[in-house]
């Protein structure tokens, strides 16, 4: 049952084979056993999540369950819940209660999934490892030694150790792609303004976007069906007719054509990722697909863009968390200005303190220009190099990360080389587009790859389908990391 | 040395608008503190802002009256500084492209009429309020008014005294409220200006160094702030002095400004684009739907009643200082066409009179237009004096609405033009005062006087005064 697909999962439920209390229980009592190692998640309250659990047992009784309803799903702590302690990782939400519901969350509960609790992630998502959480490292469930990646590492590691069915994320240069691939899992970042970002915790909100993380294509297929959708109370949500992401799972794949960026293909990659990638795109030439070689020229510069848009956002974005009204407050001041520079100064973890250190630089008086400005010029460059690619080709393939994970601790000390790890996923997020990284095989110390597919705007069915044709002829999907722990 | 004053005003309007700029939370004044603060307006993690379709229509209203240019699109941007009753830490504001740019208004000040110039207005979220006295050594947030819209209005440097400068705040306010999108409430902060304020050699092009004075919330503050600041910067710059760009408070118990933060600890506001909304883009067609929906603006109606109504210029501008006031008017203008000179005098006279002495503005006036008017048309057909129409007037505005001729009937106060009634008052008249009569007719005009007063007081006032003329001087030169 662990190893169980949704639509398996949903067919015992609706069959009354199992119900919602049952299934719910199991996932509870296996996250007691493993969490205390693997540190996936940061909230767990039984009771909360079986009261729910109850309700969708009688949803099912009722004859109004969803293909969703009683299924249980980990929620990234990014995303508020009623009543439930909303970190995002950091000390200066560690007694923060939310009041109310974020829309993702509403959503799944009113496809009556099951809260199986709140996942461990970098501060404010700022890191590429998890390791900038002040709830502490989460382990790689297929080599504990090494990082999950970041920021949704929690909710990677969850599903990889089959700790949840499924799990939330929140993606703004790669968190939801890149924990993907080195967790062994399927993830999705949809096109920016498909998922509603009210109540998921603002990071950089020109960039932000939530998107579900499980064990298939076929999965988040499921999952997006639910997590899409117009929400008037955000104002970058799209307005769009509703889209079915299961229904074209199963077309053939043959005449695809695949775009592989010449820049992606280049030095950076590492031999043991690269081999991986060459055998995935080996199966989809079996498959039928065709293969043209696109370019990207401004991709080199992404990461740098990013680092200067995303802290930007942030600076602005984290001025709210200032001790006055809620959250982290210094125990100890003698003015205004003294609340503010101790609460923020120990509140905040280092990372984020750096992140808002360049924000308000790039913003600041006399350097607007120069960096803001430019950055926002490059970033509408690299979103026409997509345009321009993605009139030769239908959807662009390449590596998700160019190596297998780090180890913990390994680059703590060289956020450049921790920044590195973005490389291919943060492209795709200035232009907005969808990603996806799907497990692919094993690199060296037999941790795994995550192939990524960047569609067009919008083409996230059609990324679902190459996904899902690839999961019917390879199982990397269906292995599962080795159970022993410590 | 002859100096020459040089004021900008910047005016933050309140918009009138049923819930804030960016949430649902209403903007009602005076609620428990912080009952009406939502998740957005605490900014609570992971809310968002959505604006307001209204305070945009309101924006463009403006911009219509004062014919600018209405801006599409036109982008919020964040303005980043610290401050407890400023909840995210930054208000959303404009920058570039705000909603209206450019745009003019008259003003009048003694028979001088001048056009001020508008650089802009932009939408923007107030913010909170913190309170000191009822905490002691803490403050207290009350967030109530936090988001609530504002339309913050930019003049040009284009007034040179207090005067103008107070005229022109005089237009504004009474326009904001004339297109419905302002209470224009002072004292409950729904208008507020802020003085920028220089001097320079008279003849000189360039502007002097300005002082920002802030918290003016009245039109007899912003004047007399204003009038002390120009005394303060012409004594500095008289004894040699030079004048520091600063921004000052007026201290209305005192009388003065004086400063608050000086250029050095002006924030860096790290305005950008907020990513949380979306440029607006605003169609031609909703701008033109808005200005047929636009009332007849107080320019347009004053040049109306002058050309149209023949009043004077002076009798206009005050009719169409306050809506109300115009609606007034034209209510009773429409009952009685070809009479809108008398009109103007009730309004003007009796009934401000009446009003100011009472402390009320013309829309609670217990008179309306159509009884006022019932009034009026009894003096034009001769059935009252118009002595005895303030009379009537006064039983009126004590009455629960009253008509004219029921006050009239009933007080019995119908003018008697019936020839032989005024001839035995007359008669009556000429037998009691023989000596005034030898003095008439000894060529004492003023005697004449006299004794159509006594012939009124002996009618009660309801003889006829014209008939009760032409019967003295008939008996009189018999």
């Amino acid at each position: 049952m662990l190893n169980a697909s949704l639509r398996q999962l949903s067919l015992l439920l609706s069959e009354k084979k199992i119900s919602s209390t049952e299934l719910t229980s199991e996932f509870l009592s296996r996250i007691k056993a493993l969490n205390p190692d693997l540190n996936a998640f940061i909230t767990i309250d039984e009771e909360k999540s079986l009261d729910q659990a109850n309700v969708a047992d009688k949803m099912i009784a009722a004859g109004r369950s969803t293909p969703l309803t009683g299924i249980p799903i980990a929620q990234k702590d990014i995303f508020c819940a009623r009543g439930w302690l909303t970190t995002c990782g950091s000390k200066m939400l560690s007694n923060f209660v939310s009041p109310y519901d974020a829309t993702v969350v509403e959503r799944f509960d009113q496809a009556g999934m099951v809260n199986l609790g709140k996942t461990n992630m970098d501060e404010f998502a700022m890191g590429s490892s998890n390791e900038t959480s002040y709830y502490g490292p989460v382990k790689n469930p297929w080599d504990r030694l090494a990082v999950p990646g970041g920021s949704s590492g929690g909710s990677a590691c969850a599903v990889a150790a089959r700790l949840a069915p499924a799990a939330t994320g929140s993606d703004t240069g790669g968190s939801i792609r890149q924990p993907a691939a080195l967790c062994g899992i399927s993830g999705i970042k949809p096109t920016y303004g498909l998922v509603s970002r009210y109540g998921m915790i603002a990071f950089a909100s020109s960039l932000d976007q939530g998107g579900p993380m499980a064990k298939s294509a076929e999965d988040l297929a499921l999952l997006l069906n639910t997590m899409v959708g117009f929400d008037e109370r955000d104002s970058t949500s799209l307005q769009r007719a509703e889209e079915n992401y299961t229904q074209d799972l199963e077309k053939p794949v043959n005449g695809l054509r695949i775009g592989l960026p010449k820049e992606f293909f280049a030095e950076g990659m590492s031999s043991d990722v690269s081999n991986v990638i060459e055998a995935a795109l080996a199966e989809y030439r079996k498959l039928g697909a065709t293969f043209v070689e696109v370019s990207l020229p401004n991709s080199k510069l992404a990461v740098p863009v990013y680092y200067v848009l995303a802290p930007a956002e942030a600076s602005s974005n984290l001025s709210r968390f200032d001790g006055v009204r809620y959250g982290y407050r210094t125990a100890q001041y003698s003015s205004l200005e003294d609340l503010y520079t101790k609460t923020r100064a120990e509140g905040f973890g280092e990372e984020v303190k750096r992140r808002i250190l360049i924000g308000t630089y790039v913003l600041s008086h006399g350097y607007y220009d120069a960096y803001y400005l430019q950055a926002q010029k490059l970033r509408r460059l690299i979103a026409e190099d997509f345009r321009k690619a993605f009139e030769q080709c239908d959807l662009i393939m390449g590596p998700t990360t160019p190596t297998v994970a780090f180890n913990i601790g390994e680059k703590c000390d060289d956020p450049i080389q921790m920044y590195l790890s973005d490389i291919y996923t943060s492209t795709a997020s200035l232009a907005g587009l969808p990603g996806m990284s799907i497990p692919a095989g094993f690199g060296s110390k037999n941790r795994p790859v995550g192939l990524h597919i960047i569609g067009n705007y919008f083409r996230e069915a059609q990324m679902l389908n190459v996904a899902h044709r690839y999961q019917q002829v390879t199982n990397w999907h269906e292995l599962t990391p080795p159970e022993t722990s410590n | 040395m002859q100096w020459e004053t040089v004021i900008g005003l910047e005016i933050h309007a309140q918009l009138s608008t049923r819930s804030k700029i960016f949430s649902g939370a209403s903007v009602a004044y005076g609620a428990e503190p912080n009952s009406q603060a939502c998740a957005v307006d605490i900014a609570l993690p992971g809310v968002l802002p959505v604006l307001n379709r209204q305070a945009i229509e309101y924006a463009i209203r403006f911009g219509l009256a004062i014919d600018a240019t209405i801006n599409s699109p036109s982008v919020f941007a964040r303005k980043n500084y610290f401050y407890p009753d400023l909840p995210k830490g930054y208000q959303i504001s404009q920058l570039e492209h705000p909603i209206v740019e450019g745009g003019h208004v008259a003003i009048q000040t003694g028979d001088q009429e001048k056009t001020i110039r508008l650089t802009r207005a932009h939408l923007e979220e107030d913010a909170g309020k913190s309170t000191h006295e009822e905490f002691h050594g803490m403050t207290g947030i009350d967030l109530n008014r936090a988001g609530t819209g504002l339309l913050e209005i930019v003049s040009e440097p284009d007034m040179r005294s207090s005067a103008e400068a107070v005229a022109y705040a005089k237009v504004l306010h009474s326009l904001v409220r004339w297109i419905g999108i302002c209470d224009g409430n002072m004292q409950e902060g729904s208008f507020r200006c802020d003085a920028n304020v220089s001097v320079r050699p008279a003849g000189s092009e360039a502007l002097g160094t300005r002082c920002e004075i802030k918290n003016l919330n009245s039109f007899r503050f912003l004047e007399r702030a204003i009038d002390y600041e120009v005394a303060r910067q012409i004594d500095i710059l008289e004894s040699g002095g030079s004048i520091t760009q600063e921004t000052r408070l007026y201290d209305a118990d005192r009388d003065e400004t004086r400063t608050m933060r000086s250029k050095e600890d002006a924030h860096d506001y790290r305005y950008f684009p907020d990513p949380d909304l979306l440029p607006v883009i605003i169609p031609q067609e909703w701008i033109d739907q808005i200005r047929e929906k636009l009332p007849e603006l107080p320019k347009d109606k004053r040049n109306r009643y002058i050309q149209d109504f023949g009043l004077q210029t002076y009798d206009a501008n005050i009719l169409t200082a306050a809506r109300e006031l115009a609606d007034y008017f034209e209510q009773m203008v429409s009952v009685l066409p070809g009479q809108s000179k008398l009109c103007a005098n009730w309004i003007m006279g009796e009934v401000s009179a009446r009003l100011n002495k009472e402390g009320l503005e013309i829309a609670r006036s217990p008179i309306s237009p159509e009884q006022l008017a019932g009034l009026l048309l009894r003096i034009t057909d001769g059935t009252i004096s118009g002595k005895i129409a303030k009379d009537v007037f006064d039983s009126m505005w004590q009455s629960n609405g009253d008509s004219a001729d029921t006050i009239i009937d009933a007080k019995n106060l119908r003018q008697i033009s019936d020839d032989s009634e005024i001839e035995k008052w007359v008669d009556d008249v000429l037998a009691a005062n023989p000596q005034q009569v030898a003095d008439y007719r000894a060529g004492k005009e003023k005697a004449f006087n006299s004794l159509v007063g006594q012939v009124m007081k002996t009618s009660k006032g309801k003889a006829n005064p014209a008939q009760v003329n032409s019967v003295l001087k008939k008996r009189l030169t018999e």
